[in-house]
């Protein structure tokens, strides 16, 4: 079973549709599938529905598909920073379902999990039961919210070995490990690919279970938001 | 500003400053953007606090210098950050988990208005863009303590502790206690009211009753 692909657009091959779910890793610009989304991107599909945590920036990240409008919707809990999103947005032409981001990042792992819904705390007495489900356990209020379940997921790690077991890098790893789990499918994007036996078994972050194809997409020139720095005291 | 002159009251960094007295030693504390993020400066010489960052780490080290700075760590407001020996990293359901669970101690968050009975509005201001609520809905139903730090009046001078929120909720019934630039306010439990508990140097107890209009015990 070789899960090793030599591209982006030969992993996603056969994979794509017009309006299927997907779920991306990624908390602003860091650990984002960035080679994954380009290759969507030139594929052309349309009409997604992604849950991703934000929405990329202008002509970043997932940016560049709200750019090309293959977006339907986006299920995020924060998608500041993008002027193209918030023009389609106030414009209507974007679908947009606020979800808080632990519950999105529950979501994805209750899906991944074979967890349909479950019920919490967060948002009782918002805008965000509304519609939902409310049940008391213990004398306090909780919403039912649904897991996700999603036709693909795309994700970026630091190291994988061949068979597809993935280590993640600091706080990069954020919705990756969720957003490779709730996908029926998952394909990740990797700076090292490393032989069989180099990754030590007690520190793999995702088990190659849910890796099913993987390509080298290095070199990367990661993005920083905003870079802020201290000065060093002189000696 | 002039008028902040003229009746007294903390400026920003002093604001931080009096939430900090909320922490104790051993806590894990989530710290919202903006002033609650300075807060982290005016941790007590000897206390051991953790800060939490709810994209995946718990320890946040100090901004690195230049040449230490690394895409792969961030804060939740996207700023590079630096790590410690005692740092950890976890994905995001993780992270979720232990602000839902209840394991985090205090989390101290902005507000554009808080109602008597606790209930926070903080993410959005109906016909403006809205850019989501980011994780502060799980924060404040999840967290132990919840110290909401803003001004007491808003810009067109009315006041942001009310009666009711007229602004789409955060969280209902959520918040233990409020510090503005006037004055501190706290409950004991969410069932109980406020209580005016401290007053800002130069600010007396009447000005702050005429800029509120929240119900509140003195």
């Amino acid at each position: 079973m070789q899960k090793i692909y030599p591209n982006a657009r030969a992993a996603l091959d056969g994979l794509l549709f017009d309006g299927m779910t997907i779920a991306a890793g990624g908390f602003g610009l860091c650990g984002i599938p960035e080679r994954l989304i380009d290759a969507i991107q030139t594929a052309g599909v349309k009409d997604l529905i992604i849950a991703s945590n934000n929405a990329g920036i202008d002509n970043e990240g997932l940016g560049k598909l709200l750019r090309t409008r293959q977006v339907k919707k986006m299920i995020s809990s924060y998608v500041g920073e993008n002027k193209e999103f918030e023009r389609q947005f106030l414009a209507h032409e974007l679908e947009v379902e606020f979800c808080p981001q632990g519950t999105l990042a529950e979501r994805m792992r209750a899906g991944g999990a074979g967890i349909p819904g479950f019920y919490t705390k967060t948002g009782f007495g918002t805008q965000v039961a509304e519609g939902k489900e409310v049940k008391n356990f213990d004398g306090e209020d909780y919403i039912l919210e649904r897991g996700i379940r999603a036709d693909l997921g795309i994700v970026k790690g630091w190291k994988a070995d061949e068979s597809g077991n993935l280590m993640f890098r600091k706080t990069a790893r954020n919705f990756n490990l969720p957003a490779a789990t709730c996908g029926k499918v998952c394909v990740a994007e990797v700076e090292e690919i490393v032989p069989v036996g180099s990754l030590d078994p007690d520190c793999i972050h995702l088990p190659s279970i849910y890796v099913k194809r993987l390509i080298l997409g290095a070199p990367y020139d990661k993005k920083i938001e905003f870079k802020t720095v201290r000065e060093r005291e002189a000696a | 500003m002039a008028t902040q002159v003229e009746t007294g009251g903390w400026a920003r960094d002093q604001m931080a400053q009096r939430a900090a007295k909320e922490l104790k030693d051993g806590y894990y504390v989530n710290l919202g953007i903006g002033i609650p993020t300075l807060v982290a400066n005016h941790v007590p010489e000897g206390m051991t606090v953790t800060l939490q960052s709810e994209n995946g780490m718990l320890g946040i080290g100090p901004f690195p210098f230049e040449d230490e700075v690394d895409p792969d760590l961030i804060n939740a407001g996207k700023q590079t950050i630096s790590e410690l020996p005692q740092s950890s990293y976890f994905d995001s359901a993780q992270s979720f988990a232990m602000i839902r669970g209840g394991h985090i101690d205090l989390a101290v968050l902005g507000g554009m208005e808080v109602s008597q009975d606790g209930d926070l509005a903080n993410w959005m201001v109906p016909g403006k863009m809205i850019k989501g609520m980011g994780g502060a809905m799980d924060l404040v139903a999840g967290v132990k303590k919840i110290i909401v730090v803003m001004e007491h009046v808003s810009k067109n001078g009315d006041s942001k502790f009310i009666p009711e929120c007229t602004l789409p909720l955060t969280g209902k019934n959520v918040v233990d206690m409020i510090i503005t630039d006037l004055a501190v306010f706290q409950r004991q439990d969410h069932d109980s009211p406020f209580k005016l508990i401290e007053l800002a140097p130069g600010v007396t107890a009447e000005e702050v009753r005429g800029k509120t209009t929240a119900r509140y015990a003195e």
